[in-house]
């Protein structure tokens, strides 16, 4: 009894599925706000004048999310689902409390909820077939079929559309995360895995997972500060006036820079490969990006929520991954599962 | 003994629930009253709601923090008694008035007098989710009472839709707090009710409210 609860206890911290190109990147992360959080005192010493509250506030976010992810993926996969899952629980609420929903729907929601454990499970426990059907086919299937039993007609096809486009993203798409992280290579790949040097050649999603992320983020500032810095032609002014052409291809060139130049270190992909993972995370990302400015714009709010100071709403932080992990996982997936 | 289960109560079942399962939004935290006596004054929609209002207060000022409740309801059966009482420490309050020979107010008049925070649903009841229903007057008297002890009003958003009346499944919404300027005692009853239901309507109209029908 006491034995089985302890070797269940260590499941949930085991460091051998971690590579030393993932601590080093990892502590890269860690510098480089280091380095973001100095540049922002000096700055504050310079212009004194000047309001940098908000900034501030974003970059100390960044550290809380920076731990947290960094410790999740840590510890062992486990703890990495499991975080991960929980950001869906969290996007997802914010999502539910945001849009309108039917006084009816209260336990059609609650199904909704429940569904997150299990599409994390399938995730973790490598069910490839369910794992990719089980929302847009099973869920997207019985929940209306749960509001039809309800009885209520006035805003049915309001609800399923608001209720599937919600699963949609903050779960199935951001769940693809979890997917990667467990990925496992096939045994007849269409492209040959190169591996990192120092790597064991078993768990190769831990890589893949922190390249992931680490683009995405990396694609939303490098847009922002080649936007800020050089735009003026507007690419989408009814839906996010602040996008601009230079900050959309400055994100793309940067993003594939760093794709190319960290994939093969990092993860089994080739340069070339890792490139084109580049291209997927900064063109997905600024989808996304814009698919949540629309949201929002259509709901009349400014931020998505208030849980992360500086930066908004959970929605407002895993925007692009709604795109990006999904493309990103499948484009792997096709070349090495 | 109890003091003890209610505060392991709070500390490992409702603030869990109330700040990972729900999650809170609170605007203007810094109103609330640092120090009892003092009354919060908030819209009841949930049986959450009391809870949720008393985690405001963090685990540090829980000894002082009571909601006030209706002794018909919460008395009625004595584990729930016991519950209400002992664990989550509300002051019952006697709703029927009708005929009484005590004062229904010295129970919150005793609580204000030990220098406690109390919460109170002016609305008397639950009633529709989401909807504001009208204000009793029994705080207008405590006001008189006490015109030195703040009344501060705090308008709650989304427990009606996580937990409404006669629903036993909680379901997971993020809920937004909105916290209100005190409300002086003028001298006049109707002056006051006015000031606070203004109040409530401008809280009410603060935040982005999506549609729940």
């Amino acid at each position: 009894m006491m034995q089985s609860l302890l070797t269940w206890l260590s499941s949930w911290t085991r460091l051998d599925h971690l590579t030393r190109e993932v601590g080093i990147t990892l502590g890269g992360i860690a510098i480089a706000l280091v380095v973001a959080s100095v540049l922002v005192r000096f700055l504050k010493r310079l212009k004194p004048e000047r309001d940098d509250m908000e900034l501030r506030l974003r970059i100390r976010t960044w550290w809380v999310i920076a731990w947290l992810f960094g410790l999740a993926v840590v510890l062992s996969p486990k703890t990495s689902v499991g975080f991960l899952g929980f950001v869906s629980f969290l996007a997802l609420k914010e999502y539910l409390s945001l849009i309108p929903t039917r006084r009816a729907d209260r336990r059609v929601l609650f199904w909704a909820y429940l569904a997150i454990p299990f599409q994390y499970y399938w995730a973790y426990s490598g069910w490839y077939g369910m794992f990719v059907i089980f929302i847009p086919v099973y869920l997207f299937l019985f929940l209306p079929a749960r509001m039809v039993s309800i009885g209520q007609t006035d805003g049915f096809l309001r609800a399923v559309g608001t209720l599937n486009w919600g699963l949609m993203t903050t779960v199935f798409s951001l769940s693809h995360t979890a997917a990667l992280l467990m990925m496992k290579v096939s045994e007849t790949p269409r492209v040959a895995a190169s591996w990192p040097d120092t790597a064991n050649t078993v768990a190769p999603g831990v890589g893949l997972l922190v390249l992931l992320v680490l683009l995405t983020q990396f694609n939303d500032v490098a847009q922002y500060i080649w936007g800020k810095s050089f735009g003026r032609i507007r690419v989408a002014p009814r839906v996010s006036p602040g996008k601009t052409l230079a900050g959309l291809l400055g994100g793309i060139g940067s993003t594939v820079v760093l794709a190319t130049l960290l994939g093969p270190w990092l993860t089994i992909l080739d340069w070339r490969r890792a490139a084109m993972a580049g291209v997927l995370v900064a063109v997905g990302g600024f989808a996304g990006d814009l698919s949540i400015s629309a949201l929002k714009r259509d709901l009349g709010v400014k931020d998505s929520g208030a849980s992360l100071p500086g930066h908004g709403g959970i929605l407002d932080r895993v925007d692009s991954l709604t795109y990006t992990a999904p493309i990103c996982f499948h484009f792997v997936y096709y070349c090495y599962g | 003994m109890n003091n003890a289960l209610r505060y392991l109560f709070f500390l490992l079942v409702v603030r869990p629930i109330v700040l990972i399962v729900l999650g809170l939004n609170v605007r203007r935290r810094e109103l609330l009253p640092d120090e009892g006596p003092a009354i919060v004054v908030a819209n009841h929609n949930s049986h959450l709601d009391a809870i949720v209002l008393m985690t405001l207060f963090g685990m540090g000022r829980l000894k002082i923090v009571h909601p006030v409740t209706a002794a018909d309801y919460f008395l009625k059966k004595r584990w729930l008694a016991w519950f209400s009482t002992k664990i989550i420490g509300i002051l019952p309050l006697e709703r029927n008035v009708a005929g009484m020979r005590s004062d229904p107010l010295a129970g919150i008049c005793e609580g204000l007098d030990r220098g406690e925070i109390l919460i109170l649903f002016p609305e008397g009841s639950r009633g529709q989710p989401e909807e504001l229903a009208e204000f009793r007057t029994g705080i207008a008297h405590l006001a008189k009472r006490y015109p030195q002890v703040p009344i501060v009003p705090v308008f709650l958003h989304g427990l009606g839709k996580a937990l409404p009346r006669g629903e036993g499944i909680l379901v997971p919404f993020f809920v937004d707090i909105f916290v209100g300027e005190r409300i002086e005692w003028t001298g006049k009853r109707d002056e006051f009710m006015l000031a606070l239901e203004t109040s409530f309507d401008e809280l009410s109209h603060e935040g982005h409210r999506p549609e729940w029908e």
